[in-house]
């Protein structure tokens, strides 16, 4: 028994006892404990292995920055991989798992890897591995995946649920230590919106673990009251068991909340973790300082610990880390722990101190060897005794534990994460937060300052000053008196000369003191190079314990200041965040809105199967009985509107209502072909470009009244054509009198297509539409009979006679439902997105399929609509550019397979016959292919190198990602009514 | 910049409520400019390291087009003016 | 001192003592015949293969921080050649061929892993986009397969079949790609060409460009002023920044784009593979971390650090595509500075000023383009005529009317 429950102390519960349970073996630990401290409560020592070399590893830490006891907890879908035992809060019922070992944690193969491990240097892989050629992705990856990560990561979907929250106040208290509480009190008296936040289940920081009384009361009894009359303030928010993981511009904080994390069953409706942006106007970093690990050989071994984490785990958790303890350390902080430890009736072995003038007082009795270092640790995976030398001289001390002491690193993370250095100070020798200006102020620990008393302080002085300068009036707070202090001063140790064994800087990745001084041999110093290379500080604990370490090393071997050095760059996240806080509500069929037309009803009882397209949920076909593929349907519904009549919703285009004086120059100057003298009663076909002459999108556009206009625009760029428009008259032309709103939601629009649309729309029109009162792009209101008024375009997008009909959106099923009654007698049918795009391939018009972005007006058959004789219009200039004009630009074609059962697919590439397959000889690309049930074979768009000069020719379609070839003939991309006939009926 | 924008109609909004178009300090050329002034327009960009002029849409809110005023090494945001206000010189 | 099996035995019985430096640290020299501006991974093969396959001797790279500082360290590491556009292909998988003997060329072991990557389809206009590109490919003799959702399925059970929005219709393969060990690209590239005597000098910033009767001359430098014959930028995100010391006006805005990587796991995710849905991308690096990102920020920037509503956007992304994703920790961000040019592909190219060669615009994709735009610029300067892979991605392109847009998303930097 090394590690074991005191006989009494903690904060932790004695009277709620909680089963648990560490790779199936049954514990028990208590209310109030982390996994860590109910683990070393049963002396489980052993928790995990090193990453490269298997080393057998125990708890180092009791915080956020633990490398080694990283367990997984949970079972199946709800597992969690690599928490740290450290921070995990005990629950009945918590199942946890030791990680990369195999068969066992305490047989593990993998520590085969040690014996190589002169072999495995700091950069080891970029040397070898390369021979022969061919074995690295088939003989050594594979070996070296295998034995890749720590924990196992399942990829099942989980069952619970996460959300996202913003917060608003004038200052985040960022953890809730003695600088913060202090802090807060002083705020949220003065009336400012306080938000104070700990990483810990219970707040409190080292008051928890501290024995020194305050103004004579105990620091466990402070933080109480302190919290208590927070708790009272209703402008005060205490947040514990929340992170604040990122620092972002404007003085937005990510912060995540673990709010059922510590359950063994989450309730359903609560979230498991919440998402908070934070913005506040200042924030105070009251994140404490790190205890810093000591560099000596053998210093990974279980049983060896913080000495500081040695002392939470004795204070807060009632909990010794070992019977007999060595303490090894370089300041004040070591004693301070051994004397607590004495306190608990552990025995303190040895204090091995390097420093030669320690002013420091022992525990009576307890041995202190100065001007010393330790050279080794005895033991495998329990440590059975320390090896020091002094003046060369070398003694073994028995003892089952170490604790060590290195000094402090303040915990300045979050104030680097901008790109601020941190600074080195000679005086305290560590580094600080440099400033980073009003929005973000460091204190108490984080800022240097070590003594409990001026934590205290300095907690109270910054939040009074933040107040201030936020314009409220803080009480000056009397300084509180602190008994017994012992100033934590110390003398920077980076390495303990002398090591007979490995000395660890970073304890999960195995990197030790040799591969930091190959990594400089071989001139990697940088101190990035140097982590790159040996991977110090790469590990989930991000170099929190290793980082300063490296520093410190690549300074003292080069004989230089660690200020030259500098760190590693700092970056979020400040301890890592799970993918599902951070995705929050947003999965699976919630990821996106759904966007249903009006119509959506209507098709459904027409018995629709749905697409999604964009946002939106489509009909692409009407399955009717006995159909059994969607082109039985499709072709059905094709034929039947080339021979009868069809209705197709057309809702989800972007519909834009446009109202101006100025609205014809608007638009003239927007699209590429005229439109000042669109004449009220008219639709025209339009083009807009983008301003390098590429086409960016088509649609019609009517004139209803001589200041109103009513433009349709693709499904695909709704919104985009609308920002376009508002960039244009906001930006380009303020000082058109033009105003425009979208109201695609508010219409529901159909396609009434077919010889027989008129027949079918006369009967519910009560205004003559015939040829002759109602051309071809005839446009404007009409009563339904009933007397709903409604907007008719005479327009066709099937090459058909056909109409679009726009009524509001609440009237829009019972219109259709009108049309189809009205149309059985006529033989009517719904059709889908199927049917309407072989519809419009047949008639050859186009989509964002053709107009991808690349696509000239003129390369798709549009030249001559482009206005010569505007002065300006949007993508006038770029478009005559020697590229865009050139002859062998691909132009849009038509093609038919030579051999009418040959099929063609869009994606496919054109080649000249007999032309060997390469880019150079590439002539094209099939942008649209179907079979075309009015003709009974395939057909395409296509564009193809001059196309329109090539009518004719026979051109192979080559589809070697189908393994498919076929010859086609080159033709004119309309291939029904190329007169326009059925049209203009 | 860039957590939250400053929007002169609808006050402090989040990021995610913009889009973004580009360098704000680009004015359309006169149709008949030179060839060279339209190249430089569409595609020469200043591209500097601190102050820079920036087209934002307010497009889940008034759906303004703002020119936001911000450095492009520290994120600060210096102002953010509507565009049409920018664009007459009415503003700044 | 050259690696093999024999050397590193040697070493380690030795106690790992002799290794020797990978590449010297020299004082700059007062004269060049050429110098590359920009020690990241353009920068270092363009140096190498100028003195290997052109024979140049006199070569300086100078750099202001620390070799492999810029994005070669902080990409996503993914090797691809599946564009689409004949400005692109050739060029990308002329990279790939190098890349797959890199490791011997450079006796550097990059670690080249070809696990395939795959881009997901989930509607009908994305997968013909996708026959499109994979047919493109072939064209090039650039092997690619067409996967549907079956074949998915059993390849890929843990994305998100069954409760998608946006729904997983298929996917393009291309085996070859993959990804590579980043850092060790830079740093391969560093010691071969340190060993044909290249001077790799860092910390040495240039301040300007001397030109003497409109011809480059040298640049001045925060080690001094050092001359040259030729010049050539490959400076990415600060190429603007560079090109104005000359008066060059570029079609370029500097964007930041996150990445992000994991907390170790056991191996899960085999492949690259991209979401078409969104623009999220991940694969697992040999140690255990998942690599992933998405799209850049959206707004100019030279941080290299992004926000969080990025972050959560990824995120989101990630979720949809691989359900399973939502109890995994995510590390570290960070951000590197694309020089994102006008048409989303790359500028290898002569300049208005003579003497002074340019090479940037790489956008999201610079990494799988190293050997590629270090042999291409290096043929460039070398021969003062463009390499026939690369001859479509000239600087005046934009003016002339021959963007190489594969987004098809015009000249706003931003949407490609």
């Amino acid at each position: 028994m090394t590690a074991h429950r005191l006989a009494s102390g903690g904060l932790v519960d004695r009277g709620a006892s909680l089963d648990f349970k560490f790779d199936g073996r049954a514990m028990k630990g208590f209310a109030g404990d982390t996994l860590a401290s109910a683990l070393l409560a049963n002396d489980q020592l052993l928790v995990g292995r090193s990453f490269k070399y298997h080393r057998p590893r125990g708890i180092v830490t009791a915080g956020p920055s633990e490398p080694n006891a990283l367990v997984t907890i949970g079972r199946g879908a709800s597992s969690d991989p690599n928490t740290k035992a450290t921070v995990a809060e005990l629950y009945s019922g918590l199942d946890a798992r030791s990680q990369n070992r195999f068969p066992s944690l305490k047989y593990d193969i993998g520590a085969v890897n040690g014996l190589l491990s002169p072999f495995l240097g700091a950069g080891f892989y970029y040397k070898t591995f390369m021979w022969p050629a061919a074995f690295w992705e088939k003989v050594y990856e594979p070996i070296i995946r295998k034995a890749a990560g720590l924990g196992r990561a399942v990829l099942e979907r989980d069952s619970e649920s996460y959300e996202k929250c913003w917060a608003h106040c004038d200052l985040l208290v960022i953890g809730a230590g003695p600088t913060g509480l202090m802090a807060a009190l002083v705020a949220g008296r003065a009336g400012l919106r306080v938000i104070l936040a700990d990483e810990d289940f219970r707040p409190g920081g080292s008051l928890l673990a501290e024995t020194m009384s305050i103004n004579g009361v105990s620091a466990q009894a402070l933080t109480e009251t302190s919290l208590a009359e927070l708790r009272s303030l209703p402008n005060v928010t205490i947040m514990p068991r929340t992170t604040i993981f990122g620092w972002y511009d404007d003085n937005v904080f990510g912060a995540v909340e673990r709010v059922q994390k510590h359950v063994a069953m989450p309730q359903a409706k609560i979230p498991v973790e919440r998402l908070w942006r934070i913005a506040a106007k200042r924030a105070l970093l009251a994140s404490g300082a790190e205890e810093r690990p000591l560099v000596f050989g053998g210093n990974d071994k279980p049983g060896v610990m913080m000495a500081g984490a040695m002392r939470t785990y004795a204070n807060r958790f009632g909990v010794g880390a070992g019977k007999s303890v060595a303490i090894f350390t370089n300041g004040g902080a070591g004693y301070r722990a051994a004397a607590d430890l004495a306190a608990h009736g552990m025995e303190i072995a040895v204090i091995i101190d390097s420093r030669s003038d320690a002013a420091d007082v022992a525990p009576d009795g307890v041995r202190v060897i100065p001007s010393a270092s330790v050279i080794n640790t005895k033991g495998r995976q329990r440590i059975s005794g320390v090896v020091v030398e002094r003046s060369g001289f070398e003694e073994t001390i028995a003892c089952d534990a170490i604790g060590m002491s290195g000094g402090w690193n303040p915990i300045i993370h979050l104030a680097c994460q901008r790109g601020a250095k941190a600074v080195w100070s000679p005086e305290l020798q560590t580094f600080l937060a440099p400033d980073v200006g009003s929005g973000l102020i460091v204190a108490g620990a984080a800022a240097g300052h070590y003594t409990l008393a001026g934590c205290l302080k300095d907690g109270t002085d910054k939040a009074a000053a933040i107040a201030a300068d936020l314009g409220f009036s803080a009480v000056a707070e009397a300084q509180p008196v602190v008994d017994g202090e012992i100033a934590p001063s110390f003398t920077a140790l980076w390495y303990s000369p002398g090591a007979k064994a490995k000395a660890f800087v970073d304890f999960q990745n195995d990197v030790h003191v040799k591969d930091i001084g190959l990594a400089l041999r071989e001139g990697f110093g940088h101190v990035e190079h140097a982590k790159r290379y040996t991977t110090n500080g790469m590990a989930t604990d991000q170099g929190k314990l290793s980082g300063i370490n490296a520093t410190g090393l690549l300074a003292g071997m080069q004989g230089i200041s660690p200020a030259s050095v500098g760190t590693t760059t700092f970056r979020p996240f400040y301890t890592p965040v799970t993918f599902g806080a951070l995705a929050g509500t947003s999965r699976d069929e919630h990821a996106a809105p759904v966007r249903k037309s009006p119509l959506y009803g209507w098709a459904q009882k027409n018995g629709a199967v749905f697409v999604d397209s964009g946002l939106w949920y489509r009909p692409a076909w009407f399955a009717r009985d006995g159909e059994k593929t969607w082109r039985e349907s499709t072709d059905r519904e094709v034929l039947s509107v080339r021979q009868n009549v069809g209705l197709c919703d057309v809702s989800t285009l972007g519909k834009i209502e446009i109202f101006g004086p100025d609205a014809a120059e608007f638009l003239n100057r927007l699209y590429c072909n005229p439109f000042l003298k669109l004449p009220v009663g008219k639709a025209r076909y339009g083009l807009m470009l983008r301003e390098d002459g590429m086409v960016y999108d088509d649609g019609t556009t009517s004139r209803l009244s001589p200041e109103h206009f009513f433009m349709t625009t693709t499904t695909a760029l709704a919104g985009g054509v609308m920002s376009h428009m508002e960039y244009c008259a906001q930006v380009h032309w303020p000082d058109l009198k033009v105003r425009f709103c979208s109201s695609t939601d508010q219409w529901a629009q159909m396609a009434i297509a077919g010889p027989k649309a008129r027949l079918v729309m006369q009967a519910l029109v009560e205004d003559d539409i015939s040829d002759a009162a109602f051309p071809l792009l005839a446009a404007g209101v009409v009563t339904l009979k009933g007397g709903l008024n409604a907007r008719l375009f005479r327009i066709s997008f099937s090459g058909e006679l056909a109409y679009e009909l726009a009524v509001p959106a609440g009237a829009g099923e019972a219109v259709a439902d009108a049309i189809m009654q009205e149309g059985r007698a006529h033989g009517i049918c719904a059709y889908g997105l199927e049917a309407l795009n072989v519809l419009r391939i047949e008639k050859g018009h186009v989509t964002h399929a053709e107009f991808d972005g690349r696509v000239t007006p003129d390369d798709a058959g549009f030249g001559r609509m482009v206005s010569a004789l505007k002065p300006d219009f949007i993508g006038k200039r770029l478009s005559t550019r020697f590229g865009l004009t050139a002859a062998d630009r691909m132009q849009m074609v038509g093609l038919k397979p030579v051999e009418p059962d040959k099929h063609i697919r869009a994606g496919a590439h054109l080649l000249r016959e007999g032309a060997k397959p390469s880019t150079l000889n590439d002539q094209g690309y099939v942008s649209s292919a179907c079979f075309s049930p009015t003709l009974g074979h395939d057909i395409a768009l296509a564009f193809l190198k001059s196309g329109r000069e090539r009518y004719g020719e026979r051109i192979v379609v080559w589809d070697k990602l189908a393994g498919a070839e076929a010859v086609a003939e080159v033709c004119t991309p309309v291939f029904v009514d190329p007169g326009n006939a059925k049209l203009n009926a | 910049m860039a957590s939250l924008i400053h929007c002169p109609h609808c006050g402090v909004r989040p990021k995610e409520e913009f889009s973004i178009r580009g360098d704000a300090s680009l004015v359309r050329p006169d149709p008949e400019a030179s060839d060279e002034a339209w190249h430089e327009y569409v595609h020469i960009r200043a591209n500097p390291r601190g102050r820079y002029l920036e087209h934002w849409q307010h497009v889940a809110g008034c759906r303004r087009w703002l020119v936001v005023e911000r450095d492009t090494f520290t994120h600060q945001v210096f102002s953010v003016t509507d565009g049409a206000a920018a664009a007459r010189g009415t503003s700044r | 001192m050259r690696y093999s099996a024999f050397s590193i035995v040697k070493n380690a019985l030795t106690g790992n003592v002799n290794w020797k430096p990978a590449w010297r640290q020299p004082e700059p020299k007062p004269y060049y015949d050429v110098i590359i501006v920009g020690g990241g991974g353009h920068g270092l093969a363009t140096a190498y293969y100028l003195a290997k396959e052109f024979g140049l001797k006199n070569i300086a790279v100078v750099e202001k921080g620390y070799l492999g500082s810029g994005n070669v360290g902080r990409n996503t590491t993914i090797v691809r050649s599946n564009y689409m556009l004949p400005g692109n292909e050739p060029f990308y998988e002329f990279s790939m061929k190098l890349w797959e003997g890199m490791e011997q060329e450079l006796n550097y072991n990059a670690m080249l892993s070809q696990r395939g990557i795959i881009n997901l389809y989930h509607n009908d206009s994305q997968r013909d986009a996708y026959i499109r590109r994979g047919n493109a490919m072939w064209m090039e003799g650039v092997p690619a397969e067409l996967l549907d959702r079956a074949a998915l399925k059993k390849m890929l059970p843990f994305l998100n079949f069954d409760h998608a929005r946006f729904p997983i219709m298929g996917g393009l393969l291309q085996k070859r790609g993959g990804t590579a060990r980043h850092d060790a690209v830079a740093w391969g590239y560093a010691r071969a060409a340190d060993r044909l005597g290249v001077d790799l000098i860092q910390n040495c910033e240039v301040t300007g460009i001397r030109r003497e009767n409109g011809v480059v001359t040298g640049v001045e430098t925060s080690k001094g002023f050092i001359g040259c014959g030729k010049l050539g930028l490959a400076a990415a995100g600060n190429t603007s920044r560079v090109g104005e010391m000359a008066d060059l006006k570029l079609p370029i805005e500097s964007h930041v784009l996150q990445a992000f990587v994991t907390e170790g796991l056991k191996p899960a995710i085999d492949h690259v593979i991209t979401y078409g849905a969104g623009h999220f991308y991940i694969s697992q690096s040999d140690k255990g971390g998942l690599v992933f990102g998405a799209e850049i920020d959206g707004y100019n920037s030279y941080a290299q650090r992004g926000n969080l509503a990025t972050v959560e956007h990824v995120m989101e992304e990630g979720v949809m595509m691989i359900p399973g994703l939502s109890r995994v920790r995510v590390l570290r961000s960070w951000g590197g500075v694309m020089d994102m040019s006008m048409d989303g592909s790359p500028i290898i190219s002569h300049t208005p000023i003579d003497n002074l060669y340019l090479n940037c615009g790489w956008c999201y994709g610079g990494f799988k383009a190293t050997p590629a735009s270090g042999w291409c610029f290096a043929h460039l300067i070398a021969r003062d005529e463009t390499h026939p892979v690369a001859r479509f991605l000239r600087l005046d392109r934009f003016e002339r009317g021959y963007p190489i847009d594969e987004h098809g998303a015009g000249p706003q930097p931003n949407l490609h």
